[in-house]
């Protein structure tokens, strides 16, 4: 018998403790399947958000670091310090990254610090239990705007990827959808694409990945998923923002 | 072989921290201590370091917090509101358990304040500025010298007791020029990479988790059951004070890092007029020697504690919790950035204004 397929060494045993149909899952599998096929086992150092995935110390099978909200990139700026030849990533949330972390992402893009950033936006704030968050939609309903976001009371969603291929720190910055397997394939190749980058010595990557909250979103895991290729992408397309080679 | 040089106090900390093992110095622009990130820019490349300007001292204090869990040895400098920036990512170094090493070159406040010398930042360094039960190994250096000592020797401290280390100056500290001896450069391989440290090596059962989220509050509990359990063994060894013409002295003057030199001075000035005056100097203010005044307290001979700081008066409650009662405390203060004369105390002292 052939093994057809295994579970990566970069993941530890642990259970994931997401939600049904979150992709957080899908994330941390492309994640841990780069560094192992890019031959990382034992030479990564990892970062962890405040958000859902804060526990992400406990599923990533290396060294982590647990990072105080917002923070994860000046972390990891002080680790790739120390340690210029260890590849270094920091998993973050769209509160994490978009909001309160906001100073920090820009500035480790703009100094081109070469480290990896992978960057769940799922449209809210999952963990504390489903408020606006920076990329919420127009329209869309959460705790703290229950009505929908109005974006002249909340403003309007802010597009990261974007925003960040302005600066020309970055080597490498993408967007992707964990919606489909066709865009799950596309987002490992971007997701590889973004590592391969720090480990080349390009500078500062980042892989924005459209995620699925059908807790927060009170929808099914197929809705969800719909949600994220259906209407996220309008306001988030998918693509390639910048590309230094 | 040491040598002695004519040296600026932020400068001579900067070159001590260097020598003393500092290689990852994040830090941002604020007065009165720039002279410390400006010097760590060129100097610590020289000795295969790294400087980073950080784009607010919010980011700084977490590049501390990546490369000390990395097991760098790392430090940041700063003043006063930009202490209060730190104070997040310095509890969360507290939680985690990471050394470092922290410059407050304290300015007056409150908000924007002034830039001149105050000691009103000692609540927040010795009592703890951000949330959580934790606390610091604090040190209120008098002479470029005293910091200098500190410095040199205090990523070893931080590193026994997995905390951060603050040195509180002030301005006048870190602006004045003096003599000081350099101690010698520490030599790389004396300087261990610490066990728990993430340095990317480890998988499986080995790996190891820089992290201060305990979701259990029984292992929340026992977490800080263990800090405080080493702060009370520093306590035990690490508490520092200097007495002056205490033995049979009536006025007990008490202050602390620059005020304490003038009020060293008001102390001969006293006893020239015939008052019997000595002083108590505090070098750590965390943990705080409250041992030494308790003593000096029980004394027949002690009549009064004269507590003085370039504040609205903090470090006066310890000095009062140490006393206990047992004699009366006064407080004689300036802030705002005035610094008082060695007449303005003795003033004080004898005419009680």
């Amino acid at each position: 018998m052939s093994v057809v397929y295994k579970k990566s060494k970069l993941l530890t045993d642990t259970p994931f403790h997401y939600c049904p149909g979150c992709a957080h899952g899908i994330a941390h599998k492309l994640v841990a399947e780069t560094l192992e096929e890019l031959g990382q086992e034992g030479n990564v150092i990892g970062i962890a958000p405040v958000g859902c995935a804060v526990f992400a110390y406990n599923y990533f099978n290396c060294d982590m670091q647990q990072a105080a909200h917002g923070r994860a990139p000046a972390v990891a700026t002080g680790v790739k310090s120390v340690y210029p030849d260890k590849t270094v990533f920091a998993y973050q949330g769209d509160g994490d990254l978009a909001s309160i972390g906001m100073a920090e992402i820009v500035h480790a893009a703009a100094r081109g610090t070469n480290i990896t950033v992978v960057f769940i936006n799922n449209a809210i704030y999952g963990m504390t239990g489903g408020q606006m968050a920076p990329t919420t939609l127009e329209g869309q309903k959460s705790t703290t705007c229950v009505y929908g976001r109005k974006p002249e009371i909340n403003g309007s969603p802010i597009k990261v990827a974007e925003l960040l291929a302005t600066l020309d720190g970055p080597s490498y910055i993408a967007r992707c959808a964990l919606d489909t397997v066709k865009n799950i394939r596309a987002a490992k190749a971007a997701v590889k694409k973004a590592f391969q980058n720090q480990l080349d010595g390009k500078g500062f990557s980042l892989v924005e990945l459209l995620s699925s909250c059908p807790t927060n979103w009170h929808m099914s895991p197929l809705e969800a998923m719909k949600f994220v290729g259906g209407e996220m992408t309008k306001i988030y397309p998918l693509g390639v923002f910048k590309n230094i080679d | 072989m040491s040598e002695k040089k004519l040296m600026k106090g932020n400068e001579a900390i900067a070159e001590a921290a260097v020598r003393g093992g500092c290689r990852y110095y994040f830090g941002y622009p604020i007065t009165p201590q720039n002279e410390i990130p400006e010097y760590m820019s060129w100097r610590l490349p020289e000795v295969g370091g790294v400087f980073i300007q950080a784009e607010s001292e919010i980011s700084a204090i977490n590049m501390v917090y990546g490369a000390a869990g990395a097991g760098g040895r790392s430090m940041t400098s700063s003043s006063s509101p930009g202490v209060s920036l730190k104070q997040e990512g310095i509890s969360y170094i507290c939680g985690a358990e990471l050394p470092c090493v922290i410059i407050n070159m304290v300015r007056g406040g409150p908000g924007l304040g002034g830039i001149q010398p105050a000691q009103s930042d000692y609540f927040q360094a010795v009592k703890g500025g951000g949330h959580g039960d934790y606390k610091m190994l604090v040190y209120g250096p008098a002479t470029v010298q005293e910091a200098v000592d500190i410095v040199y020797g205090a990523f070893d401290k931080a590193e026994q007791y997995r905390l951060p280390v603050m040195i509180l100056g002030d301005g006048m500290l870190g602006q004045i020029m003096e003599a000081v001896t350099l101690p010698e450069m520490r030599k790389p391989g004396d300087i261990k990479v610490p066990e728990w440290a993430t340095v990317g090596t480890h998988t499986g059962a080995d790996r190891k988790i820089i992290n201060s989220l305990y979701i259990e509050p029984d292992v929340l509990e026992a977490l800080n059951r263990t800090l405080y359990a080493r702060y009370a063994a520093m306590s035990e060894a690490e508490t520092m004070v200097e007495e002056y013409r205490v033995s049979d002295a009536e006025v007990i003057i008490t202050a602390y890092g620059t005020v304490a030199r003038i009020a060293k001075s008001t102390v001969d000035i006293l006893r020239a007029a015939g008052v019997k005056a000595g002083l108590i100097r505090p070098i750590t203010l965390y943990p705080f020697p409250s041992a030494t005044y308790r003593a000096a307290a029980k004394k027949r001979s002690v009549k009064e504690f004269i507590t003085v700081e370039l504040s609205m008066g903090q470090m006066v409650e310890d000095v009062r919790l140490a006393v206990n009662g047992k004699k009366p405390v006064k407080f004689y203060g300036r802030s705002g950035g005035n610094v008082m004369t060695p007449e303005d105390i003795a003033r004080f002292v004898t005419e009680g204004k």
